[in-house]
């Protein structure tokens, strides 16, 4: 296998994995606030409760497992892969919020949202056309 | 726009996409990582909390959060719009400029169309 094949293999891989774990984390923080319930005063003793309220539940725990696995996939990823390519193709993440908001959270995804994101899919296949490395090695 | 707006925007898209460029240079530091075994995996977080870079990008980043976290507070969330979609824009030409990555025609024209696509996610 090539150089460059190698590198489009595992850089796709790990952009994968943040999509899915950025995606997810945000979706599982969102239900779990839902539960929690909206913050309906400033007042110290309703932030404590509201807080406590938030560090008991599960949904917010595996939110944030979610994002620090996304958080070590996008640190791995740019160990060799350009931010100028990382960054626009984890823009797939907005693919996995839309349909994991339509399937897990039974949210309505306006049209418009759905074009946008056919609209960043395109881009990421563009961006993920181009060489993920283009800086020399050390 | 008041000026107040203009600034915290500028703030929050700065500082977000700067501490990302120090963590890209933390991580080019540390070099490519080969070797997927969760002992290699601690090894290398262990060298990248050894550089500077990386606390400078965590800092830039929690800045970012915390403008953005600001700005919600008196603004509404329509704000955050021009946040996420200049970002991609902002992002490649610090790429380009400070950390020297070579963009290609067919790279900017994906960056353009990511950035018009979160455009229409954010307000469809």
């Amino acid at each position: 296998m090539s150089f460059r094949h190698r590198l489009h293999g595992k850089t796709i891989f790990l952009i994968a994995l943040m999509a899915v774990f950025g995606a997810l984390g945000d979706v599982l923080l969102r239900k779990g606030m839902e539960q929690v319930g909206a913050v309906s005063s400033l007042h110290p003793a309703a932030l404590l409760s509201t807080f406590e309220r938030t560090f008991r539940s599960g949904p917010i725990w595996l939110g944030i497992s979610s994002l620090l696995l996304f958080f070590l996939a996008y640190l791995l990823v740019l160990s060799w892969a350009d931010y100028s390519y990382v960054q626009p193709a984890s823009a797939t993440g907005y693919l996995f919020v839309a349909v994991l908001g339509y399937l897990l959270l039974g949210e309505v995804v306006p049209r418009m949202r759905w074009v946008g994101v056919l609209v960043i899919c395109l881009g990421v296949l563009l961006v993920g056309g181009t060489p993920p490395r283009t800086t020399e090695e050390g | 726009m008041i000026a107040r707006d203009a600034i915290s925007l500028a703030v929050i898209i700065l500082a977000g996409t700067g501490g990302e460029l120090a963590v890209t240079r933390t991580m080019k530091q540390v070099g490519e990582v080969k070797t997927f075994y969760p002992h290699h995996l601690l090894r290398v977080i262990g060298r990248a909390f050894r550089i500077g870079w990386m606390w400078l990008g965590l800092a830039l980043m929690t800045i970012s959060f915390f403008s953005l976290l600001m700005v919600l507070s008196w603004e509404n969330v329509t704000l955050v719009v021009p946040v996420t979609a200049l970002s991609y824009v902002i992002g490649a030409f610090g790429g380009k400029f400070l950390l020297g990555e070579h963009i290609e025609m067919r790279r900017w024209l994906g960056v353009v169309l990511v950035c018009l696509g979160v455009l229409l996610v954010c307000i469809g």
